[in-house]
C-alpha cells in the first residue's frame, strides 16, 4: 500500500539535464518542484583526486552507468524474431543518478541545424518524395530552428559553452561553422585550446576544400559564472573527461550547472533512489506518480504538474507503463507512443597511426576537444544521383584516452604476442581517430515496446527495442567512410581502417554512441505524435514529456544541445501560457 | 580503493595459501622462484578464487598474451594473474552487474552475449575444457606445453568450441581480462611497477596540460598511480601531480614496428587500408 505525501506543484521524473533545467525554472517562478530520481545522489564531494583519475572504474566498470541487472532492454532486429535482453552493455552503457546522460557525457553541445527541423518538406522540394524511403515515418518538427534559438542560447550560456561562432545574425565569421542557423550572440566562451591532431586536421580538411571549427564544448576555456551565479572551473585538458566526474568542475553538467541554483530558491526537492513506476491518470489529467524507494517503500506523490524528463528509453517505458498515449503498433501503422525511435550511428569510424614525425599525446584531452566539418551534414551537398538522404558531421577526436581502452594498432596487426606488444608501445602515441556522425531515419518497423517475457529488478516488463538500420543509412555510412579516408590520406596517415555499418544493427557490437531518441515525439498531429510542439502531451494536459524521446528522428547532431533548448522551451511555455490558464496549449 | 576488511580477507587467504604452496611441493607451480617480501608490498600475493591447476594455466596463458620480450616484461611480471584473480571475487567481475535473468532461448546472432554463464563460469569451464583438449592432442596441460605449441593452442581457442562455452567467448574474456590487468591502475592488482604504463608512455593520474596539450613533442615522465598520489610525488593546488622527467632504462621501440610500405607506387597504395563493416 502506497504512502499517499503531500501534493507539491511540480514533479519531475528523472533529474537530468531536462528534469534540472525545468526543476530551475519553475522553482525559480516561485513553484514547489519535486525531482525524483531513480539512481543514486553524486555531488562535488565525491570527485576529488585521486579517485576521479581512475580508467579501470569510470571507463572498464562503467561507474556512472547503470547496470542491466537492475534495468536494461531486450533487443531484436525484426519485429517477427524474439527478443532478447541486452545482458550487458552490448552496443552502448546507458547513464543513471543525477545528471543522467548530462554527468557522464562528453560535452558536444551541438545546435542542431535549420534543415533538421524540417528535412522532410526540404528533401521532398529539391528531390521529390521518392527521395525518402517509403517505409521511412520521418515527419517536420512542429517548431523552427528560429523558434528555438533563444531557448539554444539559453542552454549554452547556463553551460558555459565554448566555440567559435559561424554566424551571428547573419553574418559569417572566419573559424565557425558557416552552416549553422543564425545565432543572436557569441558563445559565452572562446573555443579550447586545439590539440596537436586538430591542427592536423584542420589544415588536411581545409587543404580539400571544407571548413573545419572547433566542436562547440562544455568544457570552460576560462573560469566562468553562468547568469544564475554559478561558478565553474577552467578546463586542464587531464583527458579523464567522457564517462567521468570532473575534479575541477570544468565540465558543465546538472551538478556544476544547473542545480545549485535550483536548491537556492529553497522551493527545490531532490529525492534520489526514487523509481517512478506509474504515472497515474484521470481523465485527461495525470493525479500523482506512484514510486517506490531504495527500501522497496511504495509512495505516492500527488503534483499539479508531471514532467517526464528521463532518459529517451524510460519516458517511453513509462508512458507504456502507465497506459498514457496508444501504444504503436507496426502491423497497422496506427498508434504513438514508442514509434519513431532512431539511434545515432557513430560511423564511420576511420582510426589511423603515424610511422614518425606525429606525437599525438592521446591522454591529454578534454570530451568535446574535437574538430569538426559540416561540409557534408544534412543537405550541405548536392545529393542528386547518391541514393540516401542526410548527411554527417564529421570530426577528429582529442576526447583523452588512457591505453586501458585505446590500444592503436595498425589493421592486420596480431592481438596479442610480442607483435601486439610492440605495435601497441609504438603506435599508442602516433594514433588518431576520426569519427562521423549521421543522420538517421524512423522507419515503420523501428520502436519501442514492453516486452513479454523478461523484467527488470522492480518487476516492470522491459522495454523492448526492435531495430535496424535501413538502407539509406548503409548507403550514407559507405559514402562518409570514403570521405574519412580522404581526410586520414591527407592528415599523412601511415596506416589507417576505416568502419562503416555492416548489413545489421548487432548488439554485440561496443559502438559506443549511447545517443537514442523518438517513441514520444512531437508534432502537430495527435495521431502522428505524442506530445504537441511545447512537449504537453495529446492525452493528459499536464505531463510534458521532455527528452531527446521527442525527437521524430535523429539528425546528424548529437542531441543534447537540443534536449536541453527543448527543456527551455518548455519551461517557457509552463510558466508564460500554463500556469495562466493550465489546459492545452494547442 | 581497498578497505581494510577487504585487505584483511586477503592478508588471510594469503597466509593459508602459502600454507597450500608447501603442501604441493613439487607440483610445477612450486618450483617457480618465490618473490622476495621486500616486493610484495602490503598486499600478499595469492588466489583466492583460482585454484592451483587454474592458476597454473592462467599465469602460462598470460605470459603468453603479453609476453616478457625483448620490449620488457610482460603480463605475467606484471602479476596480472593476481588481477584476474580478485577480479572473479569483485561485484564487476563476477558479473552480478549484468541481467542474467531466464529464459535462455535460441537467439539471432545479433543479440549480444546470451550465454547463462559468468565470468568465473566461463573461466572454470574454459580453463577445463582447454586442459582436456591440450591432454587429447598433446597427452600434457597447457602449462607443460611448450611456448610455441602454447600459441598454437590459444590461435585455435578462438575457432574451436569447447565443452559448456565457445573457445572464442573464453578466449576473449582472458585476452581482455589481461590487457585491462596491465594497463589499470596497480591498485587493482596488476599492472605491477606500471610495467604496462611505461611500455606504452601513459602518465597515470595527470596533471594539468593546459600549456602542453597543442604541442608535438613527447610527454616522457615518470608515471603516477593512485598510490603514489596519496603518499610520494609533489601535487599542484589542484592537487595533480606535477610529473617528473621519466627514469632513464624505459624500453620503448623507436622505430614502426611494421616496414613503411616504400615498394607501393600509387599514391593512394602509401597507405596501409582496411575497410571493415560492423
Amino acid at each position: 500500500m502506497a504512502t499517499r505525501l503531500k501534493p507539491v506543484d511540480v514533479v519531475t521524473v528523472g533529474v537530468g539535464w531536462a528534469g534540472s533545467i525545468l526543476g530551475k525554472e519553475l522553482a525559480q517562478a516561485g513553484l514547489k518542484v519535486v525531482g525524483l530520481e531513480r539512481g543514486d545522489n553524486r555531488t562535488q564531494a565525491d570527485f576529488a583526486l585521486p579517485q576521479t583519475h581512475d580508467q579501470y572504474k569510470y571507463d572498464r566498470q562503467l561507474e556512472l552507468f547503470e547496470q542491466t541487472s537492475r534495468s536494461t532492454l531486450t533487443f531484436r532486429n525484426d519485429y517477427r524474431e524474439v527478443a532478447r535482453p541486452m545482458r550487458r552493455h552490448g552496443p552502448f552503457p546507458w547513464g543513471q543518478g543525477v545528471g543522467g546522460a548530462g554527468f557522464h557525457w562528453a560535452g558536444w553541445t551541438w545546435r542542431h541545424h535549420p534543415w533538421d527541423f524540417k528535412t522532410k518538406k526540404m528533401t521532398t522540394e529539391r528531390y521529390g518524395a521518392n527521395a525518402i524511403p517509403a517505409d521511412a515515418t520521418i515527419q517536420d518538427w512542429p517548431m523552427t530552428y528560429e523558434e528555438l534559438e533563444p531557448s539554444y542560447d539559453k542552454f549554452e550560456y547556463t553551460c558555459g559553452i565554448s566555440g567559435t561562432a559561424g554566424n551571428i545574425q547573419g553574418t559569417i565569421r572566419p573559424g565557425g561553422n558557416p552552416f549553422e542557423g543564425a545565432r543572436t550572440r557569441d558563445f559565452p566562451n572562446p573555443p579550447l585550446t586545439r590539440s596537436y591532431v586538430e591542427t592536423l586536421f584542420t589544415k588536411a580538411a581545409t587543404d580539400l576544400g571544407y571548413h573545419p571549427f572547433p566542436v562547440p564544448a562544455a568544457q570552460m576555456s576560462r573560469p566562468y559564472t553562468n547568469p544564475d551565479g554559478i561558478t565553474m572551473g577552467a578546463c586542464l585538458y587531464c583527458g579523464y573527461c567522457m564517462n567521468y566526474p570532473c575534479e575541477v568542475a570544468a565540465k558543465a553538467t546538472p551538478q556544476t550547472a544547473v542545480l545549485p541554483a535550483a536548491f537556492k530558491t529553497g522551493n527545490y526537492e531532490l529525492r534520489s533512489h526514487a523509481a517512478v513506476q506509474r504515472i497515474n491518470v484521470s481523465g485527461n489529467r495525470a493525479t500523482s506518480v506512484t514510486y517506490v524507494d531504495a527500501h522497496g517503500r511504495e509512495f505516492e506523490q500527488p503534483a499539479d504538474i508531471i514532467l517526464l524528463t528521463a532518459f529517451t528509453w524510460s519516458n517511453t517505458h513509462l508512458l507504456l507503463l502507465s497506459g498514457l498515449g496508444k501504444p504503436y503498433d507496426p502491423a497497422t501503422g496506427t498508434g504513438v507512443v514508442g514509434k519513431n525511435y532512431a539511434w545515432h550511428a557513430g560511423l564511420p569510424y576511420v582510426p589511423m597511426q603515424f610511422d614518425k614525425e606525429v606525437i599525438t599525446n592521446p591522454f591529454m584531452g578534454a570530451g568535446a576537444l574535437c574538430t569538426s566539418i559540416a561540409d557534408l551534414q544534412g543537405d550541405n551537398f548536392d545529393h542528386a544521383g547518391l541514393g540516401f538522404v542526410g548527411g554527417a558531421i564529421i570530426q577528429i577526436l582529442a576526447m583523452g584516452w588512457g591505453p586501458l581502452t585505446f590500444q592503436p594498432t595498425p589493421p592486420g596487426t596480431p592481438t596479442w604476442g610480442s607483435a601486439w606488444k610492440k605495435s601497441v608501445a609504438y603506435y599508442y602515441n602516433r594514433s588518431a581517430q576520426i569519427v562521423g556522425l549521421h543522420d538517421h531515419l524512423s522507419y515503420r518497423g523501428n520502436y519501442l515496446s514492453l516486452d513479454p517475457t523478461y523484467r527488470d529488478y522492480w518487476g516492470n516488463p522491459l522495454l523492448r527495442l526492435t531495430y535496424d538500420f535501413g538502407p539509406n543509412e548503409r548507403k550514407l555510412s559507405q559514402y562518409l567512410t570514403g570521405i574519412g579516408e580522404k581526410v586520414a590520406r591527407a592528415m599523412g596517415a601511415s596506416h589507417y581502417g576505416s568502419y562503416g555499418l555492416g548489413e545489421h544493427f548487432d548488439a554485440g557490437v561496443p559502438y559506443g554512441i549511447i545517443h537514442q531518441v523518438g517513441g514520444a515525439m512531437t508534432g502537430s498531429d495527435p495521431t502522428k505524435s505524442v506530445v504537441n510542439r511545447y512537449l504537453q502531451s495529446w492525452d493528459a494536459h499536464n505531463v510534458f514529456v521532455v527528452g531527446a524521446s521527442a525527437f521524430p528522428q535523429i539528425s546528424s547532431f548529437n542531441p543534447t544541445g537540443t534536449v536541453g533548448a527543448l527543456a527551455y522551451w518548455t519551461a517557457g511555455a509552463i510558466k508564460d501560457r500554463y500556469l495562466r490558464k493550465p489546459g492545452p496549449l494547442v | 580503493m581497498i578497505d581494510r576488511r577487504e585487505f584483511l580477507a586477503v592478508l588471510a587467504t594469503a597466509v593459508a595459501a602459502l600454507g597450500t604452496r608447501e603442501a604441493i611441493a613439487g607440483s610445477p607451480h612450486a618450483q617457480r622462484d618465490v618473490l622476495p617480501v621486500a616486493d610484495l608490498g602490503s598486499l600478499q600475493k595469492a588466489y583466492t578464487f583460482f585454484n592451483p591447476t587454474e592458476a597454473e594455466f592462467i599465469e602460462a596463458a598470460i605470459a603468453r598474451l603479453i609476453p616478457n620480450d625483448d620490449l620488457g616484461q610482460g603480463a605475467l611480471e606484471a602479476d596480472v594473474s593476481y588481477f584476474i584473480d580478485r577480479l572473479m571475487t569483485s561485484e564487476y567481475g563476477s558479473g552480478a552487474r549484468f541481467y542474467n535473468q531466464g529464459p535462455f532461448g535460441d537467439t539471432t546472432r545479433y543479440q549480444g552475449y546470451q550465454l547463462p554463464l559468468t565470468p568465473p563460469e566461463v573461466y572454470r569451464a574454459g580453463i577445463a575444457a582447454t586442459n582436456r583438449y591440450c591432454e587429447e592432442k598433446h597427452g600434457k596441460r597447457f602449462a607443460q606445453l611448450d611456448a610455441g605449441a602454447q600459441d598454437e593452442v590459444l590461435n585455435a581457442l578462438q575457432s574451436i568450441g569447447l565443452e559448456k562455452v565457445p573457445g572464442a567467448t573464453f578466449f576473449g574474456q582472458l585476452l581482455s581480462d589481461t590487457k585491462d590487468g596491465f594497463f589499470s591502475d596497480p591498485v587493482y592488482g596488476g599492472n605491477r611497477d606500471m610495467i604496462g604504463w611505461k611500455l606504452v608512455g601513459f602518465p597515470g593520474v595527470a596533471a594539468n596540460y593546459a600549456t602542453t596539450i597543442g604541442k608535438n613533442e613527447p610527454y616522457d615522465v615518470a608515471p603516477v598511480d593512485l598510490g603514489a598520489l596519496r603518499a610520494r610525488v609533489p601535487v599542484d593546488e589542484h592537487g595533480h601531480p606535477i610529473h617528473q622527467n621519466a627514469a632513464a632504462g624505459v624500453i620503448r621501440p623507436t622505430t614502426a614496428p611494421v616496414p613503411s610500405p616504400s615498394d607501393r607506387q600509387t599514391a593512394d597504395a602509401a597507405h596501409t587500408k582496411t575497410t571493415f563493416f560492423v
